[in-house]
């Protein structure tokens, strides 16, 4: 267990003593993350002009670039900064989508798992709306997994008609790891651009680009200790999205916009840290995961590990729960009120829960997916955040259902 | 004092920040709550007022944060259209005229809210209402004008016991004045008015859209046809504007709506005085301030939210609440509560079925 240091002294109460286990939301900047970002935002210079100043800020920038493109198998010329992973998704689908149809107005199909981040599902389903496009959600199993042939079904049922398949490499609410090599293969054969949303994978499991056989590959920063605001979309050679931001022709004229120096040396800081002790990391991680299962399961019997079982098709710091009979707000109130932070992984309208597309993409039962929640491990997790859920988490479930009769 | 649990139900406006702000001063545990009361922010209302934007949400959580509470949004948007909702367009089809801010205290905030926060752990639920409780009853607010005492009336003694008014001994300029002081943006936030899930306060239009046409005819008392209308659901009583009547009154005076007989779709006008109320029959009574009366109790009665206190005695019989007023009130519409106060306690409330 952690404080979290409150202005004048000591932890004044629960709130400032935190549990935090939701880093799938965001994990904390490494210290050298921040050491280089705090050196960085006291220098001068746009990365783009021409004198000393400008060509430091570059170098800074092209040296960040380089780094990241080493730790994630991809040539340096692959890496377009964005301003984090929405905008990269949103640049993939919606740039690629353009681009293909440009090429032949055919190409109106979209190809996309349900258990997409919104993203991706929004993005596709404003093309569906705003660009003639035909948004096709591809179902997935039980366990949130898209079975290749799923997607080989729906490429074969009209190749001609496809402007780009999207899957993401590891599902942000349950984990589950999809088979990307092998989904990529596929669309690869048909001369599909595939893209894939790895802004959770990156961290965790070996993401390789070039070995992976993609086209398009979204990270970004605060997910592996880096800072929120800066991402990137990896571009394969050839590959040409049409700009969604206009300007000043930065990255290649893929995206505009002054280069954020401080961030991206930062996120390069942090991209190479991580990757340097990810396996080490991923099996400690898989410990305290499984351990956290075990205790949650010990204390509610009948509580439901969704998405893949523990294992490699499952995020090391993955653990995703329905409790039958409760809401998963109560849930999350009752745990937050006792120091520890979780999510229930659902998107907000003015702060209401909605049930989980994900989870009904697995499964159509509402209740199930409106009593589940998400704990999610990161570098900073330890094996006292975990027994502290596992000590209350018997009394917080037994609580909320009776609040939910 | 003990310290409690308190839930404060914060709609986003000055009052329950204030509120809020002032359990947790008492050294109350409090955290919190903005009631989403639509699945859809957007289609009650838009703009600074009311209880149910965005907007609104976003002002609770700022307050919240200046408090220094943690802060949820419940969803209950199925339960209020439910039970304050619907039950407002079935009052109106029935001839009666509801007050849907009353029914929401005694379903959603003292009920739904309350029930689920107990279930959670909470003492009590706070909220920023114009009324004192002592020793268990409800008394008016000291700032008369903003006394809200008559839309909680109707909750039980049970669940006063679990509620907390923290702004009863202040007027409402002292709140705002508060707000202000304590650095909360929503000091000047307009108050609000009219029904708050009917965004452009066209009731009729509201009711209309649920209910469709539904015309019939408006008649005089001795059964003389001198209108048509689109739905009763259209009226109250003691209503004078939107009749439509065709052809004057033989007496040249206004016509007001006297009654409303929904099976046959009957509105009947006539004058004035013919609106004088003298006995009024009221169900489902509540006692808060007093044993139910074994005997008629001499009281005060108000008849709808802001409405004139008139002199009265009230007696109980076979589950009913009969009252006899010492001079005729003029516009008591079935739908309505009749609340009873000794002073400024409430003792009980009820509703009115039947008048003559």
């Amino acid at each position: 267990m952690r404080y979290i240091e409150s202005a004048g002294g000591p932890p004044r109460s629960a709130q400032d003593c935190v549990v935090y286990l939701d880093h799938a939301a965001t994990t904390p900047m490494l210290p050298a993350a921040i050491a280089a970002m705090t050196e960085e935002l006291a220098q001068v210079g746009n990365p783009s002009s021409l004198h000393n100043a400008g060509r430091r800020a570059r170098r800074v920038v092209e040296e960040s670039r380089e780094q990241i493109a080493e730790a994630v198998g991809a040539r340096p010329s692959e890496v377009i900064f964005t301003s984090g992973g929405t905008e990269a998704d949103n640049l993939a689908v919606k740039g690629l989508y353009l681009a293909r149809r440009a090429a032949d107005p055919a190409r109106r199909r979209v190809l996309a798992t349900a258990v997409e981040h919104h993203a991706v599902l929004d993005s596709a389903g404003w093309l569906a709306s705003h660009e003639q496009a035909e948004a096709v959600w591809l179902p997935v199993d039980a366990t949130a997994l898209l079975c290749p042939e799923v997607l080989m079904d729906a490429i074969i049922a009209d190749p001609d008609s496809v402007a780009l398949a999207t899957v993401m490499w590891a599902n942000n609410e349950v984990g589950t790891v999809q088979p990307i090599a092998e989904l990529a293969g596929i669309a690869r054969e048909y001369g599909i651009p595939f893209h894939t949303d790895a802004v959770q994978a990156a961290g965790q499991l070996p993401v390789d680009f070039a070995a992976s056989g993609v086209d398009a590959l979204t990270i970004t920063g605060h997910k592996i200790g880096g800072p929120v605001g800066v991402g990137a979309l990896l571009l394969a050679r050839g590959v040409r999205p049409v700009p969604v931001l206009h300007g000043g022709g930065q990255e290649s004229e893929v995206r505009s916009g002054t280069l954020d120096a401080p961030a991206i040396r930062a996120f390069a800081v942090a991209v190479g840290l991580t990757v340097a002790g990810r396996d080490d990391e991923a099996s400690r991680l898989t410990k305290l995961r499984d351990d956290l299962i075990a205790q949650v399961l010990a204390a509610v019997p009948d509580a439901i590990l969704n998405g893949a079982p523990p294992g490699p098709g499952r995020l090391p710091g993955n653990a995703h729960f329905s409790f039958p009979g409760c809401e998963g707000d109560a849930l999350l109130m009752l745990l937050d009120a006792r120091g520890i932070a979780c999510s229930t992984g659902s998107a907000c309208t003015a702060g209401v829960a909605q049930p989980s597309h994900v989870l009904l993409a697995m499964d159509p039962d509402e209740a199930r997916a409106r009593g589940s929640l998400r704990f999610s491990l990161g570098h900073t997790s330890s094996q006292e955040d975990v027994d502290a859920l596992g000590a209350v988490i018997g009394e917080v479930v037994e609580r909320a259902r009776r609040a939910a009769r | 004092m003990t310290s409690l649990r308190v839930l404060a139900a914060m709609s986003g406006g000055v009052d329950s920040a204030v509120a809020a702000a002032r359990a947790a001063d008492a050294g109350h545990d409090v955290t919190g709550i903005h009631l989403a009361l639509s699945a859809n922010p957007q289609s009650y209302r838009t703009g600074a007022r009311g209880c149910c934007t965005l907007e609104d949400a976003r002002d609770a959580r700022r307050a919240a944060d200046v408090i220094g509470i943690p802060f949820y949004v419940w969803d209950m948007a199925e339960r209020f259209d439910r039970d304050v909702v619907q039950d407002f367009v079935a009052e109106y089809a029935r001839g009666r005229t509801p007050n849907p801010c009353l029914r929401c205290n005694e379903k959603i905030k003292f009920a739904a809210v309350l029930d689920r926060a107990v279930a959670l752990g909470f003492d009590a639920v706070c909220t920023g209402h114009h009324a004192r409780l002592v020793g268990g009853a409800l008394r008016r607010s000291v700032d008369q004008a903003k006394d809200q005492s008559y839309v909680l009336a109707v909750l039980t003694r049970e669940q006063l016991g679990r509620a907390m008014f923290p702004l009863g001994a202040s007027t409402k300029d002292d709140v705002r004045a508060e707000a202000a002081a304590r650095g909360m943006g929503v000091a000047a936030k307009p108050d609000s008015h009219d029904v708050c899930f009917i965004p452009d306060g066209d009731t009729r239009g509201f009711l209309a859209r649920r209910l469709g046409r539904a015309p019939g005819s408006i008649v005089e008392a001795d059964g003389t046809a001198v209108g048509t209308h689109d739905g009763v659901y259209g009226f109250t009583i003691g209503q004078r504007k939107g009749l439509r009547v065709a052809t004057p009154a033989r007496d040249g005076k206004p016509r007001y709506v006297l009654d409303i007989e929904p099976a046959s779709r009957t509105v009947t006008v006539g004058p004035l005085e013919s609106l004088d109320v003298l006995d009024i029959v009221a169900e489902r009574p509540v006692w808060t301030g007093c044993r139910p009366p074994d005997r008629p109790r001499d009281c005060l009665v108000q008849l709808r939210a802001h409405g004139d206190v008139h002199a009265a005695v009230a007696r109980t019989e076979a589950g009913r609440l009969l009252i006899r007023l010492a001079t005729p009130a003029r516009g008591v519409a079935t739908g309505q509560a009749a609340v009873l106060y000794d002073g400024d306690t409430v003792l009980g409330s009820a509703t009115i079925v039947a008048t003559s």
